[in-house]
């Protein structure tokens, strides 16, 4: 069946139509990934205005918490428009989307877990492994 | 055997969104992803279980460097290049990361002018993407030789926490091992769309399956997932 769907979607496909409620609403459409090549050159356009950016972020040398929201705010954004867009998954039935994102959301308890454990790790060797100078 | 006659030629009922449409297609022990195929399904589950091992790879590297009384390298520095008498940060890594966005977007086009069985097309910009990311694992070739040279070993380093090798070779060299991968099936996809498999359904040597120019998609699915990956190792290891 699926695969019928996306013969047919490639041969009757309008492609001005489509840009807009593709843009506009993530519900399902039987007819498959056809989008507008202009999307993807801005997505890609705007990747590299992002990366540029992070890289600033260095070559100026900002630091402290300045630095790391700069980074994890454009490390979020790059991710999600190449989730999105190039990947597809705007355009996925949520069933698929919750399925594949929520997972790695879960990970950040696993982040909170280690860093409480790295630092009192940290705290110990400061207390009982601290060069005597 | 004669095959059995489809009487019902209704159109089948609208599925339900939102909440209700999740509830609706994973419930009563059906087929979950009503419009994705088998093939597409599984590639996603495949990339949730490789986000799971890069993220235990970040996770043990945030461990190592949270915890070390020894300062870490700095990134900056260690990747700085000089180029002409100046010294600038980062800058093989800013480059690494630019022509990975670019495969990621011509791998975006090659998909677009599958579906639209263009084969020229496709065909091109999928090598045009391999290309880049073969460029992108001799950078990081280069990037591996200066380091070893400089003495980074997976056990030390000349500059400080003795974790920032293993941490380094570890995670760029599980993420160029899969940029590798993705330039070989990139390669190997691109000769079948040229080849027109695609458009007479040949059957692949090994699944003995029909092939459909879906498979363009499937592969830029993991293509993008390599570059969703350097995003992260780009922002958390690099730039730190």
């Amino acid at each position: 069946m699926t695969n019928v769907a996306v013969h047919l979607e490639a041969q009757q496909h309008s492609l001005q139509a489509h840009a807009h409620d593709a843009l506009a609403s993530a519900t399902t459409h039987t007819k498959g990934q056809q989008h507008p090549i202009k999307l993807y050159l801005v997505v890609w356009g705007w990747l590299f205005v992002l990366s540029t950016c992070s890289y600033l972020v260095d070559y100026f040398g900002l630091h402290g918490y300045l630095r790391w929201s700069l980074i994890l705010l454009f490390m979020v954004l790059k991710a999600g428009l190449i989730v999105a867009v190039f990947m597809h998954m705007a355009w996925e039935r949520l069933a698929l989307a919750y399925a594949i994102l929520l997972p790695p959301v879960l990970v950040l308890v696993f982040v909170a877990i280690m860093v409480f454990e790295s630092d009192y790790t940290h705290l110990l060797r400061v207390v009982f492994f601290a060069p005597t100078a | 055997m004669a095959e059995t006659a489809l009487t019902n030629n209704v159109e089948p009922l609208a599925r339900p969104e939102g909440w209700r449409g999740i509830a609706a297609d994973w419930s009563s022990d059906q087929r979950a992803f009503k419009n994705v195929s088998w093939g597409k399904a599984m590639m996603w589950i495949f990339l949730l279980s490789d986000t799971f091992i890069f993220s235990c790879f970040l996770l043990s590297y945030m461990t190592t460097r949270m915890s070390t009384t020894v300062p870490w390298p700095n990134p900056s520095e260690v990747f700085a290049l000089t180029i002409g008498d100046k010294k600038i940060p980062l800058i093989l890594i800013a480059i690494m990361t630019f022509i990975l966005i670019s495969s990621s977007g011509t791998m975006a086009m090659a998909v677009n002018f599958g579906y639209r069985r263009d084969r020229a097309k496709t065909a091109a910009l999928m090598l045009a993407t391999a290309a880049f990311g073969a460029t992108f694992v001799g950078m990081q070739a280069f990037e591996w030789t200066k380091l070893i040279m400089e003495g980074v070993r997976p056990w030390g380093n000349p500059w400080g926490a003795a974790q920032f090798g293993s941490s380094f070779f570890m995670i760029t060299g599980f993420h160029g091992t899969h940029v590798t991968i993705g330039v070989i099936f990139l390669i190997a996809i691109a000769r079948k769309v040229l080849r027109g498999d695609f458009d007479v359904e040949r059957r692949g040597f090994f699944t003995s399956r029909k092939g459909h120019y879906e498979i363009v998609e499937i592969t830029g699915l993991y293509w993008h997932f390599v570059d969703l990956v350097w995003v992260f190792i780009f922002a958390l290891f690099y730039l730190w």
